[in-house]
């Protein structure tokens, strides 16, 4: 039986993100949480796969019990099992902390009731770092598969997987071993309507917790701040730029101002460039 | 007498480099020129080396010398012709193993996001993504200058500086374009040496099947002199038509802002911004976009920004050279005009 195993994040949904104009300070308050979309589509991947092969799907997810809402969704959309992996101690966590702890989760499940494959989003949105994929899977000693778009075949027989990776150059087929780690792009799956009997288990839905308490055991000095190599030394807003001149054309016409454009143009030294381009 | 090490990893795929290398070059050089002083004080020595794989690429060492490398570790070996992460990350930890780095700077392109994650876990170290901004500064507590890694937070909205205090080596990743390309010198000289490749085909465990190269709307906007770029002011896709005409005569090409990707109007390829690509063009141009933080930070090292705009108060005219009040639907026909007419009377 086909077993996939998902990494979820809930992020703050960052087109939403304000800054208070009177202290700099971010603000929090009001801002959706959401799943992060890139693990929306990575589910729903795992979803379709699920239903093709027969198999079963579970979430993980590392966070506040906050998240609690995160894994429903993910219940919603097809998920079987949700895990929180939720403890004070993983707080502060960089990305080697958190594959860390995710690798030790996934490690577990995987003794326990084999995965065949592990699917996550390409980056969070909040971070942008892509960088928990590719360690969890150096931890687990799983090939990883990156920027995937297209699964093309899973064959459970030969334990071999063909997907296409797009990278800024090409789309790769890639023919990988399994069990494999794949981190996904929003064309990996579209995201389907939850069906009526997943929509209701989701509601009553009581993720597992597990904590520093179990069911596993995570080394101290691997996990929070003491696990993470490293800290934030400085935060701050970005540097105000000069401001620019401006003119407004409605006042003074449209001529007038491409004429104040193309001398102050010259001025930089910008204007041969605007002009010397190909007819 | 300790060597210090500042490296960067040489990205090339089919002999083709990827300019970030040059510029990562141009960083560590500057990196180490930061802690000059205080190596000699101690005696130490500082080197800046690349750190190329491939197969049949020693030109390519070659070139790394001009662009500022002291030696370059050379892994050349048909199981490292195409870029695949086990193989790479594996005889990357290899050396880095074996040398200990002080600083590893990778470009964050797919291959290198790809890649640095790996080698960060496996030389459990830690690793900024997407700096903006390389410093060596003091570090209170810190026996020698750290690497002090800025990137933008919170879709731009802060800036975090992060330092990795204990762990060797201090990795940061660095979009292409936020740095500039140091001169190439013919002259310069280093050295390359060739490291073992003890991987193998079958330690691979994943082969590529196929290049499926794109066959339209691959556009590069990333090393372009001019871009003209347009933002929801444009009302709807149709409105990138003018855009394009304004490109064209400027011989640039088309950027967008982020919600005209989201609302489909444009493809990803054409997103400039920080969940986009980082730009620094001769000539930008900014219509229609209102200047949303996220947009700015990969926008803002262009060197001549022009920005058109029907608000006033609109947050692109803080970051714009010269900013236009107006319908750009009305300036940008006359702009095309305009330039037209400067072309023929150079002509």
């Amino acid at each position: 039986m086909f077993h996939a195993l998902v990494a979820i994040k809930q992020v703050p949904d960052t087109t939403n993100i304000r800054i208070d104009p009177d202290t700099g300070n971010l603000v929090r308050e009001g801002v959706p949480a959401i799943m992060n979309p890139y693990d929306a589509h990575a589910l729903a991947a795992a979803v379709e796969w699920k239903h093709k092969l027969n198999g079963k799907v579970t979430v993980v997810s590392m966070g506040p019990p906050s998240f609690t809402s995160t894994i429903r969704e993910a219940v919603e959309l097809g998920a079987d099992r949700g895990i929180l992996i939720s403890d004070r101690k993983f707080a502060g966590a960089d990305t080697l902390a958190t594959s860390y702890v995710l690798a030790e989760v996934i490690r577990a499940i995987h003794e326990e009731d084999p995965i065949d494959l592990i699917f996550f989003g390409k980056q969070a949105i909040d971070g942008d770092t892509a960088q928990v994929g590719p360690g969890v899977a150096v931890r687990l000693d799983f090939p990883v598969v990156t920027y995937a778009v297209n699964i093309r075949a899973v064959d459970l027989d030969d334990a071999t997987l063909v997907v296409e990776r797009r990278t800024e150059r090409w789309t790769e087929v890639v023919e990988t071993a399994l069990p494999a780690l794949l981190t996904c792009e929003k064309d990996i799956a579209e995201i389907p309507f939850a069906p009526l009997p997943d929509l209701i288990r989701s509601l009553r839905y009581e993720p597992e917790m597990w904590t520093m308490d179990g069911p596993i055991d995570f080394e101290t000095d691997k996990i929070g701040v003491r696990g993470s190599p490293t800290i934030v030394y400085q935060m701050g807003t970005p540097p105000l730029p000069e401001p620019g001149e401006k003119i407004n054309a409605r006042e003074v016409g449209v001529d007038e101002a491409l004429a104040f454009l193309f001398k102050k143009a010259e001025e930089a030294g910008a204007l041969t460039t605007m002009v010397g381009g190909a007819a | 007498m300790t060597t210090r090490r500042f490296w960067v990893f040489i990205e090339q795929e089919e002999g083709q480099v990827h300019p970030v290398s040059w510029e990562l070059l141009g960083v560590a050089r500057r990196l180490a020129s930061q802690v000059a002083e205080e190596a000699e004080a101690a005696g130490d020595e500082v080197v800046v080396e690349g750190v190329l794989l491939g197969q049949d690429v020693r030109g390519i060492a070659e070139r790394a010398i001009g662009y500022g490398a002291d030696r370059v570790y050379l892994m050349d070996d048909p199981v490292l012709a195409s870029y695949r992460n086990c193989p790479y990350y594996l005889s990357i930890k290899a050396v880095a193993e074996k040398y200990a780095p002080e600083v590893f700077l990778i470009g964050a392109t797919t291959l290198g996001r790809d890649l640095a994650g790996a080698i960060a876990t496996a030389l459990n170290t830690g690793l900024t993504a997407d700096c903006t901004k390389l410093e060596m500064g003091e570090v209170k507590g810190a026996d020698r200058k750290l690497l002090l890694a800025t990137r933008p937070a919170f879709g731009g909205n802060i800036m975090a500086t992060i330092v990795c205090r204990k762990h060797h080596p201090q990795m940061s990743s660095v979009r292409p374009r936020v740095f500039p390309a140091p001169a190439y010198d013919p002259e310069a000289e280093g050295e390359i040496v060739q490291e073992d490749v003890e991987i193998t085909e079958e330690g691979a465990r994943s082969c590529i099947l196929e290049f499926i190269h794109a066959k339209e709307d691959t556009v590069d906007i990333e090393y372009s002199d001019v871009i003209v770029a347009g933002g929801r002011g444009l009302g709807g896709p149709e409105g990138f038509g003018i855009i394009k005409a304004l490109a064209d005569a400027m011989g640039g090409v088309v950027g967008a802002s982020r919600p005209c990707v989201d609302a489909g109007w444009i493809s990803y390829a054409h997103q400039v911004g920080q969940s986009g690509k980082t730009v620094r063009p001769k000539v930008y141009v900014a219509a229609g976009i209102s200047g949303a933080l996220q947009h700015k930070v990969g926008m803002q090292n262009s060197d001549f920004i022009i920005a058109i705009n029907n608000d006033p108060n609109a947050p692109i005219f803080e970051v714009a050279d010269v900013g236009i009040v107006g319908d750009l639907f009305e300036v940008i026909p006359a702009m095309i005009e305009e330039i037209k007419a400067r072309k023929e009377a150079r002509a």
